[in-house]
């Protein structure tokens, strides 16, 4: 279905007020998105979040209860999947076993009755495309899974669908494949210029490739953005703890001045507008965000801490660290290799923590009461 | 830039109210196609499967007239024990046949997967025999050997008196012993090696770690052979009919009411006392499997073989090596009766046991045409059985949508697992001997014995198929719908081929049991169609043991080459996979 000409800018895909349930189970709670065309956009989440449900919805494998789903400005609710037009790849690969990778990518070229040279030059075409021109002749089975995920790739885009679905395609294969496969598909996406929606529940994959991030959980969005918005504003506790680590401090804000108070500690930081003084607030900060520093305990936004655990990760050193103010309190800090063997940090070393006001972002309630 | 808010959409609504309700997508010509096939499919199983077993239950509450009368006929049956004796004869038999069974075939499973124990490849081999032959031909070498002039009646001068529950329960025990072992081997293969390793470290004896680790992984398999040998054993008409003597059980009952008397709805009477016990068996088997299968975890270590202490050692094997002696001994004596004069008096080889002619066996030609009818009639079962019912498990499993009609359907598939043969064969009767029933034609046709052994043997390859059918990945169905393949394409390209092992086993099922089924056919045949098992009774009944004999040879070396083509067969089709099977 090609874009008709006078709304050629309008969104690709637009997803409305779809619903869905399983039984008791609402796998999907009134979900509006809305894609462009060309856009590589991850629907991220922890699994049972409806992110694939919403994928198979909008392949038409899944039917809604609810709910409309727009290709081209068209309204596709109703079409079975044959009569939509999209490419599809699963983690499974779901290759067929006894087509060789020349038949497979050719199956969907068959259907529509596409001339047999034609065929051949654009499976050819494909295979260079996917960077694998030798393997035509294998079978699936005699391929790497980097390889058979990347015919399987092939095969979902020879009929050049308008929209491209992927069901987390890198889940099955090992790290080291993922990472450079997730590149060469973003950059394929990005040649090609088709409009792409990736599924996934690693979060490093949705940062790398998408150009907009849509978390999800429990069936709801908890926000779209891009990889910077969704990192550094999360949206909610959930974004902030499911993107990055993230340290959960609870806190009060003070009666008199505009402060945060954890313990007998005092924190300038922004506030929210909408909360009140006395209210109980989550504070958010990230790791690597914090600052070790010379400071006195009596500058502003400065904590004396002790080192209690350090985890050694490569170039950085993760800590855990107790507030000398507030025993309670747990928290992480990661620190470079280099700044460790300089301050001669190790377990039980007491160190000034500084959180400056731009780093700690803060969200009203407890997180028991946000999840 | 028109922007999310000016599409239509639904405005928010309340959870529950939207619950039942769902967007349909339009139907193409497929989604037609595949209700149609769905739609005959019940058809076929309510026309050949729940309809005759309907007018067979119906048939029991009437008259000879045709006039409703209640419980009147059931009232009748159990009003003598000489009349009501045949029920709880069929329970003994069955209860016996099913402990001795079930007992025997553990030994001998546990002895082959978990002792140290020599010739094990031909142990396992010889275990599996029995599955050749009709239940009636172990029942005639059982006479052969322990009947009045039997071998060992005659060297030892003992007479274990074997017409009779004697000689049914052997009979049982020997025809059902491969069924059971089989379902126990594979019981006691899903043991996991790591509980026992963990036993040994906390130094548990053996026996403790054998009452408390094997069989209680083995029980779902245990109970599982239990029920299977009760049904074999309580449904089973061969062997009663050739050694049960004047013993009447269930199955033999409804043959003498229906054949003897023309009392048909006698015959219903007893024929629906006897799927009561069956389709209990069914129903429990069916819930112990399920908990079998919720059982079975991924990643176990397995079990291998060790010593164990010089008795047990020793006395498994001896067992083991004496059951073996016993299977083979029947097979030989067979053998030997087929190309033997008069048994036991006069020794002499002849192949005049070959060639035929009795009353009751309207052929003039021999065995072999007999054995022909058998043949071809196996050939359309296995050919014509396959087809359907692989094509009717891929659509069951790999639709999306319809869970209902896909429900009703497989309850409808697996259901002829519980009716016994003979109950088939009589509501058969019923059914199609029926001037007025349309398919009327069909009564006394090769077409009816296909379609009645299709339909008796449904269950088992419509599971084998549906598992191997699961292993397929289900996102081929949602690729090839992207693709916009239509299914059959890609039912025919692609899980066709996948499935070529599966299916050559259901067709390699089918094959042999249809050369070896009797209950079913033997109220279905008409003179002129006479089938070789059926032929092997009609000569016992007419005295001509050693003419059955050879027929019975005949059956088993026919089911021995079968099994050899499938085996050709299966291996050609892996040498030609191997490219895309190989990891």
């Amino acid at each position: 279905m090609p874009p008709s000409n006078e709304n050629y800018r309008d969104p690709y895909l637009v997803i409305k007020n779809i619903t869905k349930t399983f039984g008791e189970l609402v796998a999907l709670n009134d979900i509006s998105l809305s894609v462009d065309e060309g856009e590589f956009v991850c629907l991220l989440g922890p699994s049972g979040c409806g992110k694939t449900t919403l994928l198979r919805i909008i392949a038409g494998l899944e039917q809604q209860n609810v709910g409309q789903v727009y290709q081209a400005g068209v309204d596709i609710s109703q079409r079975p999947p044959r009569e939509r037009d999209f490419g599809i790849v699963f983690q499974s690969y779901a290759l067929f076993p006894n087509l060789t990778a020349e038949e497979n990518i050719a199956y969907g070229l068959e259907n529509r009755k596409m001339p047999k040279t034609e065929i051949k030059s654009r499976v050819a075409e494909l295979l260079e495309l996917i960077g694998l021109p030798d393997v035509g002749k294998k079978y699936p089975a005699q391929l790497s899974g980097g390889q058979q995920q990347r015919v399987a790739l092939a095969r979902a885009l020879a009929p050049s669908p308008g929209l491209l679905l992927l069901d987390e395609p890198l889940s099955a294969l090992d790290a080291r494949v993922r990472i450079s496969l997730r590149i060469e598909i973003k950059q394929l996406q990005h040649r090609l210029g088709i409009t792409t929606v990736f599924v996934t529940h690693d979060q490093e994959e949705a940062l790398v490739m998408a150009d907009r991030i849509v978390v999800m959980d429990q069936g709801t969005i908890e926000q779209v953005g891009n990889a910077e918005q969704i990192y550094h504003s999360p949206a909610s506790p959930f974004v902030a703890n499911f993107v990055g680590m993230m340290n959960f401090i609870p806190a009060v804000i003070s009666e008199r001045s505009e402060q945060l108070k954890l313990g007998s500690i005092s924190l300038d930081g922004d506030i929210p507008e909408g909360l009140n003084p006395g209210d109980t607030v989550t504070l958010a900060i990230r790791p690597e965000e914090i600052q070790i520093t010379d400071q006195s305990a009596e500058a502003k936004n400065v904590c004396q801490a002790t080192v209690i655990e350090s985890e050694f990760l490569g170039g950085i050193n993760r800590l855990v660290c107790n507030l000398d103010e507030d025993q309670e309190t747990h928290l992480l800090v990661e620190v470079s290799s280099n700044l460790m063997k300089e301050l001669l940090i190790e377990n039980g070393s007491q160190l000034s923590l500084h959180f400056p006001p731009e780093i700690i972002r803060v969200y009203p309630g407890t997180l028991a009461q946000q999840s | 830039m028109k922007s999310i808010m000016e599409y239509p959409g639904d405005p928010p609504s309340n959870l529950k109210s939207i619950q039942n309700k769902i967007v349909r997508q339009r139907l193409g010509y497929e989604d037609y196609l595949r209700r149609l096939l769905f739609i005959l499919i019940a058809v076929g199983l309510f026309i050949f499967l729940i309809y005759p077993i309907f007018v067979s239950l119906r048939r029991s509450f009437e008259n000879e007239f045709g006039q409703f009368i209640g419980l009147e006929n059931y009232i009748d049956y159990f009003s003598s024990s000489t009349t009501s004796a045949s029920l709880s004869h069929s329970l003994y038999i069955s209860a016996m046949s099913m402990i001795i069974t079930v007992v025997l075939a553990f030994i001998y499973a546990y002895g082959l997967s978990r002792i140290t124990i020599p010739g094990k490849k031909a142990l396992r081999a010889i275990a599996l025999m029995p599955i050749f032959m009709p239940s009636l031909v172990q029942a005639l070498g059982l006479i052969y050997f322990f009947g009045n002039n039997g071998v060992f009646t005659r060297l030892t001068g003992i007479n274990i008196h074997i017409y009779g529950p004697t000689g049914i329960i052997l009979s049982e025990v020997y025809y059902s012993f491969p069924h059971a072992f089989i379902i126990i081997a594979a019981a006691l293969a899903l043991a996991d090696a790591r509980l026992y390793e963990a036993a040994e470290s906390l130094r548990t004896r053996g026996s403790r770690m054998f009452s408390t680790i094997t069989l209680p992984g083995a029980r779902y398999g245990l109970l599982s052979a239990c029920f299977v040998v009760f049904t074999l054993a309580i449904t089973d008409f061969g062997a009663p009919k050739v050694i049960g003597g004047n013993y009447d059980v269930l199955a033999t009952d409804i043959y003498n009411q229906v054949i003897g008397q023309q009392n048909f709805e006698m015959g219903a009477t007893i024929s629906t006392l006897l799927l009561v016990p069956a389709l209990i068996a069914f129903v429990l088997d069916r819930l112990v499997q399920r908990k079998q299968v919720a059982m079975v975890s991924t990643g176990i270590k397995p079990m291998e073989a060790k010593a164990h202490q010089p008795l047990v050692q020793w006395g498994v094997f001896g067992f083991m090596s004496f059951m073996a002696v016993f299977i083979i001994s029947i097979y030989a004596i067979v053998i030997v009766g087929a190309f033997t004069q008069y048994w036991p008096y006069d020794l002499s080889l002849t192949l005049k046991n070959f060639t035929f002619y009795v009353a009751g066996t309207q052929h003039k030609g021999g065995a072999f045409v007999v054995l022909w009818n058998s043949v071809q009639m196996a050939f359309w079962t296995a050919l014509l059985g396959t087809i359907i019912i692989f094509f009717s498990a891929y659509l069951i499993d790999k639709t999306r949508g319809l869970t209902t009609s896909r429900s009703i359907l497989y309850l409808l598939s697996i259901t002829s697992l519980a009716i016994p043969g003979m109950v088939l064969g009589l509501a058969y009767i019923f059914t199609f001997n029926n001037p007025s029933n349309p398919l009327n034609f069909l009564y006394g046709t090769m077409a009816i014995l296909v379609i009645s052994t299709i339909i008796h043997y449904y269950t088992v390859p419509f599971l084998t198929a549906s598992t191997a059918l699961k292993q397929i990945d289900p996102e081929f169905e949602s690729i090839s719908e992207s693709l916009n393949a239509p299914f059959y394409k890609t039912f025919l390209r692609v899980i066709v081929p996948v499935s070529l092992p599966a299916i050559i086993s259901i067709a390699s099922y089918l094959f042999l049991n249809a050369m070896v089924t009797l209950s079913v056919v033997v109220f279905l045949f008409v003179p002129g169609n006479e089938l070789a098992s059926l032929s092997v009774m009609l000569l016992d009944d007419a005295g001509e043991t050693a003419q059955a004999m050879a027929m019975s040879l005949l059956i088993i070396v026919t089911g021995l080459i079968a099994r050899g083509v499938f085996t050709l067969l299966t291996r050609g089709i892996e040498r030609r996979s191997q490219a895309w099977t190989e990891r």
